[in-house]
C-alpha cells in the first residue's frame, strides 16, 4: 500500500525582494515549502529563486508585478494563487519609507506613500481574501499575513504619513480578521520595530533596538505557524508601544519623536 | 553607490579605522561600485576574521560583501557548488552539508578554525585547515570565480581561463579585484561525524613522531602546545587527530555562536596569571592519569572550538592581541620550533592557544599562498606594547633565518623585507594587482601594483 504523500505546502510572497521577505523565504525553503515570489525587479527575483532552490524549496515561481498598478492587483492575486495550485499562506512585505518633510512639501509624494503602504495592500488583501475564502470552502484553510509597523500604533511628527498608512493597514487587517473569523482563515498583522534593511540603510543603526531580518523572520514564521493575530517583533516592542500609546498628549507633544 | 562612514576593526582589535563603506545588496551593485569614479582606493571585506590588517583600508573604501549571500547552484551528484562571494562556510555547512540516511554527505573540502568566514575571504587568504597534509588549501578546491576589476572588466577566472589572475587572486589578499561569485568542489565523506583522538605528549620530538605516524591515516591533525612548559617539558602538549566516521551522521553546527562575549570583559583575561592557569588547565584536559582519549561525534568541537562564543576576541580587552603564525620548511622545522618555544618561555609572555601542525605536500594554487611543506606554529599574545612587539620580532627573525614565512591573515607586524623573502613570487604577483585596490597590509609591506598594466 502506498502512503498518501503529504500535500505540498505553498506560500506566495508579495514584495519578495524586501530584505525581511528574503529572510522569511529562506526559512520556508529550508522547511521545504514551494514558493511564489512576486515583485518588480526580475533579476533580483531570479537570484533569490536560485538561492531558495539550493536551500531546499522544491519549486519556486517568479512573477513580476508593480504593486502601485492598482487595477492589475486582481490579476496579480489570481496568478499567484494559481501558480502552484493554491496557497497556504499569502505574505505581503512591500512598502516604502517616505521622507516626512518631503511629503509635507509635496502632496504627490504623500499620495504615492499612501498608495504603496495602504491602498495597494488593502486592495490586494481584498482580492486574496476572496480567493482564500473559496479555497477554505474546499477545505484548504490558509493564512493571510501582512507587514504593517510599530509606526502605525501612534501618529508622530517625524513620520505620520507612513504611520497613517500603516495604522490604516492595521485597522483593515483587524476588520478582515473579524470578517474571515468564521471561515477559519487566519489574518496576521506583523509589526516590526527597527530592522536593518535596505529601507533603513540611511539611518544610523546599532544598539539594542535594532534587529536583523533573520531575527524578525523567525518571529514571522512562528506567528504564521501558530496563526497568531498581531505580532510585535522583536517581542519587546509590544511593551514599548503600550507605553508610547499610553503617554498623554500633553507629555507626548513635548517630544520630537 | 551609497557609502557610509563606518568603523571597521581587525579581529585582533588592534587596528580600528574609519572607512567609506558600502554594502552592496547584489553582485550587480557590487560590480558597479568597483567601477565607480572615485579617487579613493578600495578593498573587499568579508566577515573581518583576519587578525591583522589584510582586510582593512583605513581612509579608503571598503566593499562589505556580507549581503552577497545567495547560493546559485548545487549539484547533489557531483558536489559542485556555486555561490556569491559573501556566503559563509557556516551557511554552506547548514544548507548543504546535511547527512544522507546512511550518515554520509558532502563536506567542505577544507575549513579554517572558524566557520564564520566568507567564501571570498577563504579564497583571498587561501586558507588551510587541519587536513592540509592531505587536501591542501581551500584554493585547490576552487574551480573558478568571477572577478571584477576597476577598469570594468568582469572576468571568469579558472586554471584555463584568465589563469594568471586565477593564481594571483587565490591568496591574493583582496588586491587583484573584487570576487563576485565562486564555484567550489565539495568533498564526499562516508560519515559527517568524526572519530577523534587526543594524545598527550611530553616533548617536541614526540610531536614530530606522532605527526609522522598519523598524517597518512588521519585526515585532521594539529597539536596544542603548552608554551609555558620549559626545560625537559619544552614542547609538551596534546596531539589531536580526527577523521570521518563512516556511516555515522552529524547535524551541522548552528549558524550563529551559541553565546556572545560581553562588550566589556567581566575580568581581565590578559594577565600572565590567566594565561598560566589556562595552559595548566589545558594540559590536564585529558585528566591526570589519562594520556589518550577517543570519541565519535559531531565535528563542531573538533574543528571550531572558538566559534562557540561570539566575539571571544573581546576577552583580550581594549588593547587587543596579536596573532602570529609561521611556517618553517621541514629541514629546519624542529630546531626552529624549539628555539621559538625557548624564546617564548624565557619572555614570560605565554600564548593562550599555541597550535602546531605539519603542512603536507599538496601544492597551493596561489602565487602568494602561505602554506608550504613544513611545520606551522600559531600563537596569540595579548598586546602589552613594546615587550610584545619585541617578542614578535624575535619570532619573525627565527622564521626568516630558517627559510620560513609568516601568514598575512594573522600578521600585524612583519616587515617588507620579511614578506619579500618569504614570498618569492611577489614581483610576478604585483603585476596582477588592480591599481585601484589597496589595504593597510599592502602599504605596510610595500606591496604595490607593478606599473605597465
Ligand atoms: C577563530 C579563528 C580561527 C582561524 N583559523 C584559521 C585556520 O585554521 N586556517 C586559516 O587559514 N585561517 C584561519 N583563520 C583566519 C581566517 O580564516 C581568514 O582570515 C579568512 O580569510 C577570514 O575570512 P573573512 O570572510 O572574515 O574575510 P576578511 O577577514 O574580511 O578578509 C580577508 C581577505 O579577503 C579579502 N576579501 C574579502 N572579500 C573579498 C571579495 N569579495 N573579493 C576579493 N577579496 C575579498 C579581503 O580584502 C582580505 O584580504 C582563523 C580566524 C579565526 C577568527
Ligand atoms: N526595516 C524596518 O525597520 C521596518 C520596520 C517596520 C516595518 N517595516 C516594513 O517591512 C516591510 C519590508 O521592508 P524591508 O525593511 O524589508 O525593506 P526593503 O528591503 O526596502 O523592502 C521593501 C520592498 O518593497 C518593494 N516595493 C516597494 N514599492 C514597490 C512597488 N511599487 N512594486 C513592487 N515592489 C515594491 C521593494 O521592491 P524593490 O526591491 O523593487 O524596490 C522592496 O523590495 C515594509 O512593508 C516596511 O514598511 C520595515
Amino acid at each position: 500500500m502506498q502512503a498518501p504523500s503529504p500535500a505540498r505546502k505553498t506560500i506566495a510572497i508579495f514584495g519578495a525582494t524586501s530584505d525581511i521577505a528574503v529572510a522569511v523565504a529562506r526559512l520556508y525553503a529550508e522547511a521545504k515549502w514551494s514558493i511564489v515570489l512576486i515583485g518588480r525587479n526580475e533579476a533580483a527575483l531570479a537570484g533569490t529563486r536560485a538561492d531558495l532552490l539550493v536551500r531546499g524549496a522544491p519549486e519556486v515561481v517568479v512573477q513580476t508585478a508593480d504593486f502601485v498598478n492598482l487595477p492589475a492587483l486582481g490579476q496579480v492575486a489570481d496568478t499567484a494563487c494559481d501558480a502552484l495550485g493554491g496557497l497556504d499562506v499569502a505574505f505581503l512585505a512591500y512598502g516604502t519609507l517616505p521622507d516626512q518633510a518631503a511629503c509635507e512639501a509635496d502632496a504627490a509624494l504623500a499620495e504615492a506613500a499612501l498608495v504603496i503602504n495602504f491602498t495597494s495592500p488593502v486592495l490586494l488583501l481584498g482580492e486574496l481574501a476572496r480567493r482564500f475564502t473559496s479555497q477554505a470552502a474546499a477545505g484548504r484553510i490558509g493564512t493571510l499575513a501582512a507587514i504593517s509597523s510599530v509606526a502605525g500604533d501612534r501618529g508622530r511628527m517625524s513620520n505620520h504619513i507612513y504611520g497613517a498608512a500603516k495604522g490604516g493597514l492595521q485597522r483593515y487587517l483587524q476588520g478582515l480578521r473579524h470578517r474571515l473569523h468564521a471561515t477559519g482563515i487566519a489574518v496576521i498583522d506583523i509589526r516590526p520595530g527597527f530592522v536593518s534593511t535596505k529601507m533603513t540603510a540611511h539611518v544610523k543603526q546599532g544598539g539594542p533596538l535594532w534587529a536583523t531580518p533573520d531575527q524578525v523572520a523567525k518571529d514571522i514564521t512562528n506567528a504564521i505557524a501558530v496563526r497568531g493575530g498581531v505580532l510585535y517583533t522583536p517581542w519587546f516592542w509590544r511593551g514599548v508601544m503600550l507605553i508610547i500609546r499610553a503617554v498623554p498628549s500633553f507629555v507626548f507633544h513635548r517630544t520630537k519623536l | 553607490m551609497t557609502t557610509r562612514h563606518s568603523n571597521y576593526t581587525s579581529w585582533g582589535r588592534i587596528l580600528h579605522a574609519p572607512h567609506h563603506a558600502s554594502r552592496p545588496a547584489s553582485t550587480e551593485t557590487a560590480a558597479s561600485s568597483v567601477t565607480a569614479p572615485t579617487e579613493a582606493t578600495m578593498l573587499g571585506h568579508g566577515l573581518g576574521r583576519s587578525y591583522g590588517d589584510v582586510a582593512l583600508n583605513p581612509g579608503g573604501r571598503l566593499i562589505d560583501c556580507r549581503s552577497l549571500d545567495r547560493f546559485i547552484a548545487f549539484d547533489r551528484a557531483t558536489g559542485v557548488l556555486t555561490c556569491e562571494a559573501g556566503v559563509t562556510l557556516a551557511d554552506i555547512l547548514a544548507v548543504i552539508c546535511k547527512p544522507d540516511p546512511d550518515g554520509s554527505g558532502w563536506m567542505l573540502p577544507v575549513t579554517p578554525g572558524s566557520r564564520f568566514v566568507t567564501v571570498a575571504g577563504a579564497i583571498a587568504n587561501d586558507v588551510h585547515g587541519k587536513n592540509h597534509h592531505l587536501h591542501g588549501t581551500f584554493g585547490r578546491h576552487v574551480r573558478e570565480f568571477d572577478l571584477v576589476r576597476s577598469d570594468g572588466a568582469r572576468l571568469v577566472c579558472s586554471p584555463t581561463e584568465n589563469a594568471e589572475l586565477f593564481h594571483a587572486t587565490i591568496g591574493g589578499l583582496g588586491l587583484t579585484g573584487l570576487i563576485l561569485r565562486a564555484t567550489i568542489q565539495l568533498r564526499r565523506v562516508p560519515g559527517l561525524a568524526v572519530e577523534a583522538e587526543d594524545i598527550r605528549f611530553d616533548t617536541l620530538g614526540d610531536f614530530f613522531r606522532l605527526a609522522g605516524e598519523s598524517d597518512a591515516t588521519w585526515e585532521y591533525t594539529a597539536a596544542w602546545i603548552d608554551c609555558l612548559a620549559g626545560g625537559k617539558s619544552l614542547g609538551r602538549g596534546i596531539f589531536s587527530r580526527a577523521r570521518p566516521a563512516p556511516g555515522i551522521a552529524a547535524a551541522p553546527p548552528p549558524r550563529a555562536p551559541r553565546l556572545s562575549f560581553p562588550i566589556k570583559p567581566p575580568m581581565p583575561l590578559t594577565n600572565t596569571h590567566t594565561v598560566r592557569a589556562f595552559n595548566a588547565l589545558y594540559w590536564r584536559k585529558l585528566g591526570i592519569a589519562t594520556t589518550h582519549t577517543r570519541s565519535v561525534g559531531p565535528y563542531e568541537k573538533v574543528f571550531y572550538p572558538l566559534d562557540a562564543i561570539g566575539h571571544w576576541n573581546r576577552a583580550y580587552g581594549p588593547a587587543g592581541f596579536y596573532q602570529f603564525q609561521n611556517v618553517v620548511p621541514l629541514a629546519h622545522a624542529e630546531a626552529a620550533m624549539r628555539e621559538m618555544l625557548q624564546v617564548i618561555t624565557a619572555s614570560g609572555q605565554g600564548s593562550m592557544l599555541s597550535v602546531l601542525k605539519m603542512f603536507g605536500d599538496p601544492l597551493s594554487p596561489g602565487l602568494m599562498s602561505f602554506p608550504m611543506p613544513g611545520a606551522t606554529l600559531a600563537l596569540d599574545f595579548p598586546n602589552r606594547g613594546q615587550p610584545t612587539l619585541g617578542l614578535l620580532s624575535r619570532l619573525e627573525a627565527i622564521t626568516v633565518a630558517a627559510g620560513g614565512r609568516l601568514y598575512p591573515a594573522k600578521d600585524g607586524v612583519m616587515t617588507a623585507a620579511t614578506f619579500r623573502q618569504g614570498y618569492p613570487e611577489i614581483d610576478r604577483f604585483a603585476r596582477s594587482i588592480d591599481p585601484r585596490f589597496a589595504s593597510s597590509f599592502a602599504r605596510r609591506v610595500d606591496l604595490r601594483a607593478a606599473s605597465g598594466i
